[in-house]
Order: C-alpha cells, then sequence, then structure tokens
C-alpha cells in the first residue's frame, strides 16, 4: 500500500494527483509515499451529524507533510482525538475501509474506499 | 451599454413545505411575473438553478417542466447547477443572456426539495460534491466548517463567542422576515450550549435543511420603464472557482473565489467595498460570515469577528449584513438561495422591506458554492 502524493518536474508535489500540475501546468510525472512520513496537523474537528455508512463521530484533520522543502496537505481520519492540537505530530496507518462504501449514495465501483487515517505520534 | 434590469422578484415560504420541486419553482415563477404584469410566453429565456432535484427526488428535466407550467414554450431553457451557489451562477447566465443580446426577457428560478430526507442523506447529498480523497473519509460542509472555524480562531485570537453572535444577529433579523424559515431570536447562552455538530462549531452555528424557491425577472434596463417604476440594475458581477479539494489551499482562512469574484463585480460596477451599503452573505456556517466579509474588502483580514462583536453588521449598523435572516434563519434551500439572497436586496432597494427595512442605493449579495469551490458575487443598485 502507499500513500502517494504526486510530483510535476518543477517540484510542485500535490495530493490528491490532477491531470495538470495546479501551480505550473505541467505534467506531474512522479509520486512521492507520504506513508512512512510524519505530518503536522494544521487543524482539526469532531464530526457528529455523520452521513449514513460513516463512523459517529468521525475525528478529522488537515495534515501538512513536508517533502524536500515543499509542503504538502491531506486531509484524513483521526484515529483519535483525544491529546490532539494544532501542530500535534501524526503518522498515517492504513485502514482497509474508511466508510461503508454500500451506504451513501456515491457508486461503490466509482473509487477506492481504503486509506490512511492519522495517528498522534 | 444597456444595462441589466430586474422588474420583478419573489420568494416562496421557505421551511418545510409539502409541495415537491416543480410546485415550488411554478410557485415562485408565477409570483414574479405577476409581479412585473409579464406573461409567459414573453420569456425568450428562463433559467432553473437548483442542484440536485434528480438526487433529492427522482425528478430529472425541471426546466422543460417549469416552461411548460407558466405558459413559456418557445423559450430557450437551461438548468444551471452550481451546488450551493447555483442561485448566483443563475444570476450570471441569466444577465448574459440580456446583457448579450441574445434575451429581452428572462426569467431565472432557483428552488430545492430537500426536507423529506433525513439530515444524514441530506448532508451525504451535498457531500457528493467532494474529491473521492475527501468523501471517502466522510468529510461533510459542517466538517469543512469545523475545520476552518478552529483555525481561525487560533490564528486570529478571535473569541468562540464571537462566531455565536452570527448566529443571534441573523435570528434577530429573520425574525421580521415572513418568508424565513425560523422567525425566533435566540440567545447566546442558547447557541454557544447548543450540541456539538462539528467541533468547535454548535447545532445553531449551521443553517436548516430547507424547502424553498426565489425567482428574479430580468430585461434591457432601456425597456425597464415599459414595465415598471420599481427596479433595481445588476450593475456589476463576477464569478469564480477555488479548488476543488478543500485542504490544497494555500490559506485555509481565505477563500479566493469570493475574492477574486467581487474583484471581478467591484471593477464592473466601478464600486469598491466602501460604497456597499448592505450585504447578503452565504452564512451556510456562521464561520462564512467571518471569511466572505473580510474576503469583500469589507473588514481586515482576522477583523471580520471584531465587526461582528462591535455591532457594525447589525440591522442598525455601518453595514448591515443578511438583513433576510441570512441562510441561517431564512433557511438554505441549495438552489434558491442565491436567488433568495438577490430577492433580499431587490427589495431593500425599493424600500419594500418593511420591518427590515435599511437605508442604502448599493447591495451585494455573495453565493458560495462547496466550501468556497465556486463564488458569484453580484451588486444590485438603483437606477
Amino acid at each position: 500500500m502507499s500513500f502517494d502524493a504526486h510530483r510535476c518536474p518543477n517540484g510542485h508535489v500535490t495530493y490528491p494527483g490532477h491531470t495538470r500540475c495546479p501551480e505550473c501546468g505541467e505534467e506531474q510525472t512522479e509520486t512521492v509515499d507520504l506513508a512512512d512520513r510524519t505530518g503536522t496537523v494544521v487543524t482539526w474537528t469532531t464530526s457528529t451529524a455523520t452521513p449514513p455508512g460513516v463512523r459517529e463521530p468521525n475525528h478529522l484533520a488537515i495534515v501538512e507533510f513536508s517533502v524536500e522543502g515543499e509542503d504538502v496537505r491531506a486531509l484524513g481520519q483521526l484515529t483519535t482525538a483525544d491529546g490532539v492540537e494544532i501542530g500535534s505530530e501524526v503518522e498515517p496507518v492504513y485502514a482497509d475501509e474508511l466508510r461503508d462504501p454500500e451506504a451513501g449514495i456515491r457508486e461503490p465501483e466509482s473509487h477506492e474506499w481504503d486509506g490512511y487515517r492519522f495517528e498522534p505520534a | 451599454m444597456d444595462r441589466v434590469a430586474i422588474i420583478g422578484a419573489s420568494m416562496t415560504a421557505f421551511g418545510d413545505r409539502d409541495a415537491w420541486v416543480r410546485g415550488l419553482l411554478a410557485e415562485a415563477g408565477d409570483a414574479a411575473l405577476r409581479d412585473a404584469g409579464v406573461d409567459g410566453d414573453d420569456l425568450d429565456h428562463l433559467y432553473v438553478s437548483n442542484m440536485a432535484s434528480g438526487e433529492f427526488e427522482g425528478q430529472t428535466g425541471v426546466p422543460n417542466a417549469l416552461a411548460h407550467d407558466l405558459g413559456a414554450l418557445g423559450a430557450y431553457t437551461q438548468r444551471v447547477d452550481q451546488t450551493s451557489a447555483s442561485g448566483g451562477a443563475g444570476i450570471y447566465a441569466a444577465w448574459q443572456s440580456v446583457a448579450s443580446g441574445a434575451s429581452d426577457m428572462t426569467l431565472l428560478v432557483g428552488g430545492e426539495k430537500m426536507t423529506h430526507r433525513t439530515t444524514g442523506e441530506a448532508t451525504d447529498v451535498i457531500a457528493s460534491l467532494t474529491h473521492p480523497v475527501e468523501y471517502k473519509h466522510g468529510v461533510t460542509l459542517p466538517s469543512f466548517a469545523g475545520l476552518t472555524a478552529r483555525k481561525y480562531l487560533d490564528e486570529y485570537d478571535a473569541p468562540r463567542e464571537s462566531l455565536g453572535k452570527v448566529a443571534v444577529k441573523n435570528h434577530r433579523n429573520g425574525v421580521d422576515n415572513p418568508h424565513a424559515q425560523f422567525r425566533k431570536e435566540v440567545d447566546l447562552e442558547t447557541v454557544l450550549e447548543s450540541p456539538v455538530v462539528a467541533d468547535p462549531l454548535r447545532l445553531y452555528d449551521f443553517c436548516p435543511i430547507t424547502d424553498g424557491s426565489a425567482a428574479l425577472l430580468f430585461c434591457p434596463e432601456s425597456v425597464a420603464e415599459q414595465y415598471t417604476d420599481d427596479y433595481v440594475v445588476v450593475s456589476g458581477i463576477g464569478g469564480a472557482t477555488d479548488t476543488h479539494v478543500v485542504h490544497e489551499r494555500e490559506d485555509p482562512t481565505t477563500m479566493r473565489g469570493v475574492v477574486e469574484s467581487s474583484e471581478v463585480a467591484y471593477e464592473m460596477a466601478d464600486r469598491g467595498p466602501g460604497d456597499v451599503d448592505f450585504a447578503e452573505l452565504h452564512d451556510m456556517f456562521t464561520i462564512l460570515e467571518f471569511l466572505q466579509s473580510e474576503d469583500l474588502g469589507f473588514f481586515e483580514k482576522g477583523e471580520g469577528w471584531k465587526a461582528v462583536e462591535d455591532g457594525v453588521t447589525d440591522r442598525d449598523g455601518d453595514l448591515p449584513i443578511n438583513t433576510s435572516g441570512g441562510l441561517k434563519s431564512k433557511g438554505h434551500p441549495l438552489g434558491a438561495s442565491g436567488v433568495a439572497q438577490a430577492y433580499e436586496l431587490y427589495v431593500q432597494l425599493l424600500g419594500d422591506a418593511g420591518d427590515r427595512q435599511v437605508e442604502g442605493s448599493v447591495g451585494l449579495a455573495c453565493n458560495v458554492g462547496g466550501f468556497g469551490n465556486c463564488v458569484t458575487t453580484t451588486i444590485l443598485e438603483q437606477p
């Protein structure tokens, strides 16, 4: 498994990837795995009114990683909100199903449902 | 250049309605035509702002249905979906149709039917606008608001109470709006002690789920007086998009779509933020009123909360914001909301706002889709 950010020839990194780099318009040609890196919590919330198939409460954070001097952010579930603050360090942990693909409005086959949660480091 | 006038407007009661989307659209459309004394067969173009009638109730093809119901057969029709900003995008399309000369009479009707769904289901329909890497984590629009509110309060040392005061103000304004879903004042304590929805935000920081519709009738200003003496003009309008993936924004507390759409609207109107007398902002969540009031240039970045604390945005303040009660108390039937914002500006500019009337000749509406993903800013003025 990998947690892939995408990089263009000019060194801009995004998660997720885009057809063209949002910053310079070049094609993104490389991937960078964030799975073994430590990130920093930019902000977080605990959502208590969740849609069908989503755990309740659902702790969520926006996390920033540094990739060779370029910052890249990702949103994801937190394994716990205990002790989490803006600036806390977290590490990605793989989960094979983040929500029930069958319960929501989106077509289950249209995308992946596994991914990475963030655990306080 | 001949400007574009709005010669008729209407909105239905917002709230828990028995009518379905076709009925809601027809009610508002019929009322706007009556307001100006225009017949359905006078329409060249008919636009419908709607996000998700197919997903909510299994009814698609609504512009054609509405044309048939209003006797507007032969008109060019089009649905405009820009999620929560469908109404503002509809104003843009309607304005463009008249400004380009393609239409001499355009009706825009925005509407949504939502309350038959559970809160979870309605939240999921709206959250379906997100990217797969967001959706799979169960993110909702309210959770984006919680993430952003925490960042804003931390970054600008704003007290939690200041967000609550937005809800208190907008509920107070909604008491005097006969179309509003909630016509009930709330006190700060009630807001701050209501159940947590997306920490640090609580129930009263969020708009309700709503059924409703609103409509506007557009023609060239040069012929407006043939229909009515009571009209307003679209002096400026701009639309802009921001990232689809919300976490990719450099500054989570700035909505670039608001900044960029308003720059276009101000330039077209030859106005600046200081010329605006009153505004309708997209307060789907209380935090959004702060972000927009700053990104529109009314207040410095990080200072919007102080304006609310100081009463600047109250109905009797220097810059009244959300005299209608906002989405917060008026309700938020997705496709209708941007149209209803302009309806409020229209009645205020005509002096027809009754107990919630404020002074001024220049009004601004900012309609936000997604979490700032797509934005339309509209400036309406007395002729």
